[in-house]
């Protein structure tokens, strides 16, 4: 890409994809972090990762402000209004992924060690896995401007849903085998749904980037496979 | 009416088809070239203004936009050495030809150009006298067509207490619109503008892209502009231009969103050169 005649808007463009990737790194670790702190109890831990939300919240009033005073000074256009759109749409969605750490992070306090722990928070570290790697390669799919990775990462957040839902499933059974696993369970449910969250928000980026790159939106019906929303489990009785 | 509804109602579709062709463009131009002299300014420029439209030019000095504008109503006609080869349809009729009546061309396609140019004369005469050109009517006619070119114009109510005051006693803005009320009152079907607000100041601008707006919906409508936030505001297609080519041309949103072409992608961006 040739640069622009006024130098300047490249350095502002440069400069708002960098803290892209600055607040990408930021999220991708806070997440990493919070199932590390899930599950090893380690509240000093989860305390930390409160405190570094407030990182990635600076850097999206960042990217917003610097991408509000370019439309109104540049009048962006082509690529280039999509580049600033594409940062202001991922800055937030990064924003709510560190969100969802945070939240994460929170339940480690309320969540009491418990026998069944080991098993269930390795099903949440398992989606953990997913998530992150998908968020990873779409950060990628930005940083390198890869259109065939986009839709990659686009494609592939059904094995998230499925993953989460069998998990749904497993939960609610715990907690009808015996009340004494519902505060546990419901928090690590909602966990859990943080993590599923934060790859639904890895697809977003990826349409995002799709759109930056290529100018045509990504529109057909994706694949989809959480049926949490509509799973039940029958009640054993004896 | 979609195209295979009129295919069933009529015998012919084939020609049923080619006549809503025609009436969707009120312009086509098919090949054209354009010589100064020996330099070929325009290498063949196909494209049709649609009928109600506003189609945007854009590009960088000497790309030939304004050159294209000037041979839709054959301005160029009026300098020794200029010549247009090709084909410009007007409603289907080549107005290349030198059977063209010349007159009834720039009635039929009346053009504003870059600076206001009000005659020496009073704000009624100004559009009186474009009126006279092309016909003759009774003096009160003159006057219900002269108010309803001004206040087509948007301009009536700031000059309708002085329109025996002078077209030059006005600001840059109304001189503009002016020249508007002027083209108009010849009631031409197709309006040309270049780069008409390349000397107004922001609100004068504003005033003519709003009286650019409603004027559509009577006239189709061609715009040279300098400004690509006026193309992208004013237009509903947008052609780009260089080198004397047409590079891309299609739907403003779409321009101006994803070009397809890398040389438009440059240019609307600020990268070229």
């Amino acid at each position: 890409m040739p640069e622009h005649i006024v130098r300047s808007y490249d350095d502002e463009l440069s400069d708002l994809s960098q803290k892209i990737a600055e607040m990408g790194g930021l999220a991708e670790q806070q997440v990493a972090d919070s199932v590390v702190a899930l599950a090893r109890h380690d509240g000093e831990l989860a305390q930390r990762i409160i405190t570094a939300d407030q990182r990635i919240d600076r850097l999206q009033h960042q990217v917003e402000e610097a991408a509000i005073l370019m439309i109104a000074k540049r009048q962006p256009m082509a690529l280039d209004l999509r580049e600033i759109m594409a940062a202001i749409h991922i800055a937030n969605d990064l924003e709510r992924v560190g969100d969802l750490a945070k939240n994460t992070a929170k339940r480690v306090f309320a969540v009491e060690s418990h026998f069944a722990a080991q098993r269930l928070v390795a099903g949440v570290e398992h989606i953990a896995e997913l998530s992150l790697a998908q968020l990873k390669r779409v950060l990628d799919a930005y940083a390198d401007r890869d259109l065939a990775a986009a839709r990659d990462v686009w494609e592939r957040d059904d094995e998230i849903d499925a993953m989460y839902t069998s998990l749904f499933r497993e939960l609610l059974t715990y907690m009808m085998e015996d009340p004494r696993n519902i505060t546990f369970c419901t928090h690590l449910l909602f966990c859990a749904k943080n993590i599923e969250r934060i790859g639904d928000h890895a697809t977003n980026i990826a349409e995002t980037v799709h759109f930056l790159i290529s100018g045509v939106p990504l529109t057909e019906e994706r694949p989809k496979k959480d049926d949490s929303s509509t799973t039940s489990v029958e009640y054993a009785r004896s | 009416m979609s195209e295979a509804a009129i295919a069933t109602i009529t015998p012919t579709p084939a020609v049923a088809a080619r006549s809503f062709e025609a009436a969707k463009d009120k312009v086509s131009v098919r090949d054209l070239r354009f010589y100064y002299g020996d330099t070929l300014a325009l290498k063949g420029i196909t494209l049709a203004l649609e009928t109600r439209k506003v189609t945007a030019f854009i590009g960088p000095s000497g790309c030939g936009k304004s050159t294209l504008l000037r041979v839709l109503n054959r301005m160029y006609d009026l300098y020794p050495n200029q010549r247009a080869e090709g084909e410009v349809m007007l409603d289907g009729e080549n107005i290349l030809s030198p059977r063209q009546d010349l007159n009834l061309l720039r009635a039929r396609v009346g053009m504003v150009f870059q600076k206001p140019t009000p005659f020496p004369m009073s704000i009624f005469d100004n559009i009186a006298f474009g009126i006279q050109l092309y016909e003759r009517l009774p003096r009160s006619e003159i006057a219900d067509r002269v108010e309803a070119a001004l206040t087509r114009a948007a301009l009536w109510s700031e000059v309708k207490d002085k329109l025996r005051a002078s077209g030059l006693s006005l600001s840059g803005g109304q001189q503009q619109r002016l020249c508007i009320a002027r083209t108009i009152a010849a009631r031409p079907e197709v309006v040309l503008f270049d780069e008409p607000c390349s000397a107004l100041d922001p609100i004068s601008t504003s005033k003519i892209e709003e009286l650019i707006d409603e004027l559509k919906s009577d006239y189709t409508i061609a715009i040279v502009t300098h400004n690509m936030q006026q193309a992208a505001r004013v237009s509903d297609y947008t052609a780009f231009m260089y080198l004397g080519e047409l590079v891309e041309f299609g739907e403003t949103a779409k321009m101006f969103m994803a070009p397809a072409d890398k040389r438009t992608q440059d240019y609307i961006t600020g990268r070229f050169g």
